[in-house]
């Protein structure tokens, strides 16, 4: 058996799992496992400017490829830094494991210099964690931190690692886990065949049924089968904030994204479904408002893989436990033996109904402005990338115009925060993209309150050479902020505004990359195909838009699914 | 509605805070809280004694059940079980009079003196907590408490049923 320090082992388990890039920032409690780092090149580390944005660089690299993203910082501060990410992916079912120094064992408990209880504090977001309290099990925690990760409902895993553990002076016999199976944890992925027969028929009754889409359906990569299924039973289908680009959303029976800003079409096509089939989504209040009010008619059947989703918040009445995939896979061999043939002429009067809410055009916006609109920006991103870019979003305005205006037709497309809402995930989510696929056109959309969240990445940039497209719809406000101020508090705008805000093209200068400002309408197709053009260079797109625009539809608050404001003068 | 639900999980560092998290974090209540390793050492078992409705005592169990460390859960309120709490309460006895009114109450509720000293005495009592709830009601008519400690319900379910890491 091969002999290697503690730190090694770390470094050597990593390489055995094929992990390929770690993001971290070193400090003194992972100074061993940084030295073991060194002195090889198969695991490529990732120097970030902030713990936090490591966290989220590997979340946007999960994202991207399903791939469990990597993170390595060090104890106290280090570890607190993360806390935000960790978070973030907790909550958005994101496969990344943590690791974390920690002082050395006999030090724990003495509140030692950087020591903070990081089991303790990530306990509440995180699937599960492990202190590792000898170097000869180092290889199996972190095994099994890759195991539970990615397998399940996904999430973070913590392993916090004291530094005596992981001394580069002391060796130990270092042997890969032939078997990481713990006898707590068994994963379900297959339905229940009962389950499954109720839901075929619930599905072939209906005369109004829909297909809600949401993560799961990414996490599961199972969008093949999503859109077999949709295409079978040729019902509407919607997706979530979390699900776009599990179908795709310049399919012809895709509605929209549904929720409190969802289209039209998508929320009143819940409301007024006898049969939602959800797949992947677990009823978020940010989807179906007024619980009470949800989708009175509805027959639902409630298709994941976490039974703790399952009738938590909404009734299910046919719950089937399993992964995505696999169910759908079993629901289309089941469906292989039934008589489709009536499908579409048994929803054509529910089409037509829905080809009515669609001609409503809730998406339009005031065309006749010189203002740059925000939704403008977005539709020329979306024909200056062909539609086809990896696009990281941070948390806002921006956020909902970007998932309305930008169609996505394939999943892994759209990387945002949708569960916490986390200010500054966009750009370092980018970066992860872009490690992730070279390749690829990696923009952020984002704004002026969120890109400073997190702006110091430009230098990482710098560093790794990403060439990354910001994308900063700069409305000098915090634009949803104003716009629930302008709505619910009188136009009182406590706080909502930043009257210093940096000269953001210089900023961009001033690290070494492009700056482009762009001030008026006619500047802004020009500016798009320079930025795009600029293939191997970060380029910031600082755009003036309307201040004063807000994000329509929108859900009213306490109503049902399909009670919306339609502009700032209109209501449903 | 109160429940008693008992939980088998891994004799790991940290389960045990992982559970007591879970509770204060989704708002569960916890009336009271049993614990301990069982006859194979590798395991703890559980008995959370809580009051729920139907949909927040399923989100306890499955939530539970999601915790990695986490075996088995069940609701031993759903059927047959029996279920005991211990308590030790310390009484003043420093006359005639009460020591044997203490006394004729030990005998009747078949508790234990488990302590005596010049002053007070120390009594045992094993039963369901409606019984223990019970003593201490009587005991307080006829004499000082001066403290008391409850283990909280530990419980199993009747006949055939068991809770195991098959």
């Amino acid at each position: 058996m091969k002999m290697m320090s503690g730190a090694a082992m770390v470094v050597q388990t990593l390489n055995d799992l094929g992990v390929k890039h770690v993001f971290g920032y070193p400090g003194g409690a992972v100074l061993d496992i940084y030295d073991a780092l060194f002195a090889q090149d198969e695991v490529k580390h990732v120097l970030v400017r902030h713990e936090q944005a490591a966290a989220h660089m590997a979340d946007g690299y999960a994202r991207a490829t399903g791939i469990t993203g990597t993170v390595l910082v060090t104890s106290g501060p280090g570890a607190t830094n993360t806390l935000t990410g960790i978070a973030t992916a907790y909550m958005d079912s994101i496969p990344m494991v943590i690791l974390s120094g920690q002082v050395p064992s006999q030090h724990i408990g003495e509140d030692a210099f950087q020591e903070t209880d990081m089991v303790g504090c990530s306990r509440p977001i995180v699937k599960h964690s492990f202190l590792v309290k000898r170097a000869v099990d180092i290889p199996k925690a972190i095994a099994q931190a890759y195991y539970i990760a990615n397998s399940g409902r996904p999430g973070p895993v913590v392993v916090d690692l004291p530094k005596d553990i992981v001394n580069v002076a002391e060796t130990h016999p270092y042997e890969f886990p032939s078997d990481v199976t713990m006898r707590s944890y068994k994963p379900v992925t297959k339905g229940n065949n009962k389950q499954i027969r109720k839901a075929i028929n619930a599905m072939i009754e209906a005369k109004r049924p829909v297909l809600y889409v949401g993560g799961g359906a990414i996490a599961a990569q199972a969008e093949g089968e999503v859109t077999e299924l949709a295409e079978k039973l040729g019902c509407p289908v919607t997706c979530t904030l979390m699900g776009l680009g599990a179908f795709s959303g310049v399919h012809e029976q895709f509605i929209g994204m549904l929720g409190m800003h969802g289209t039209v079409e998508a929320n009143k096509t819940m409301h007024n479904s006898d049969c939602i089939i959800a797949l992947g989504a677990r009823f978020d209040d940010r989807v179906t408002n007024n619980v009470e009010k949800f989708c009175p008619n509805a027959n639902i059947i409630h298709v994941d893989i976490d039974p703790a989703s399952i009738s938590k918040t909404v009734n299910a009445h046919i719950p089937v436990v399993g992964s995505v995939e696999v169910v759908v896979k079993e629901f289309l061999e089941e469906l292989a033996n039934e008589d489709l043939s009536k499908q579409t002429e048994k929803q054509a009067d529910w089409w037509e109904q829905i080809n009515a809410w669609r001609a409503q055009k809730c998406l339009s916006y005031n065309q006749d402005t010189q203002v740059i609109k925000p939704q403008k920006v977005i539709e020329s991103l979306y024909k200056h990338t062909n539609g086809e870019a990896y696009v990281s979003s941070d948390v806002g305005q921006h956020q909902m115009f970007a998932a309305l205006y930008y169609p996505f037709a394939k999943p892994r497309r759209w990387i945002n925060s949708g569960g916490l809402g986390t200010m500054g995930f966009g750009l370092p989510a980018a970066m992860g993209v872009q490690f992730a696929h070279p390749e690829a056109t990696s923009v952020v959309v984002t704004g002026d309150g969120s890109i400073q969240m997190n702006i110091q990445e430009l230098s990482t940039c710098l560093q790794y050479n990403l060439p990354i497209k910001i994308i900063s719809l700069n409305n000098r406000a915090l634009g949803m902020v104003r716009q629930w101020q302008d709505m619910i508090y009188k136009g009182r705008h406590s706080h909502s505004y930043m009257d210093s805000m940096p000269d953001f093209v210089k900023l961009a200068e001033a690290y070494g990359h492009v700056g482009i400002k762009v001030d008026s309408l006619d500047e802004l197709d020009d500016a798009m195909a320079r930025c795009f053009a600029e293939k191997e260079r970060l380029v910031f797109m600082d755009i003036a838009v309307d201040q004063n625009e807000h994000v329509y539809p929108m859900q009213i608050k306490y109503g049902a699914m399909d009670e919306m404001r339609l502009s700032k003068t209109e209501r449903t | 509605m109160k429940r008693i639900i008992s939980v088998l999980m891994e004799n790991a560092p940290g389960a045990l805070s992982r559970i007591v998290g879970l509770f204060s974090q989704r708002g569960f209540n916890i009336d009271s809280l049993n614990v301990s390793d069982t006859d194979d050492p590798s395991l703890s078992r559980l008995t959370i004694a809580t009051v729920a409705d139907d949909k927040v005592n399923e989100q306890i169990i499955k939530q539970m059940n999601k915790l990695i460390d986490v075996l088995k859960v069940t609701d031993l309120t759903e059927s047959a079980h029996v279920e005991r709490e211990l308590m030790l309460v310390k009484v003043v006895a420093n006359s005639e009079a009460t020591r044997s009114e203490i006394i004729r109450n030990v005998d009747i509720f078949r508790a234990k003196v488990l302590d005596v000293d010049a002053t007070n005495y120390t009594l045992e009592l094993t039963g369901a907590k409606e019984k223990l709830d019970a003593f201490i009601a009587t005991l307080s008519h006829n004499a000082t408490i001066i403290e008391s400690a409850r283990t909280g319900i530990c419980g199993l379910a009747r006949g055939e049923r068991a809770l195991t890491a098959k």
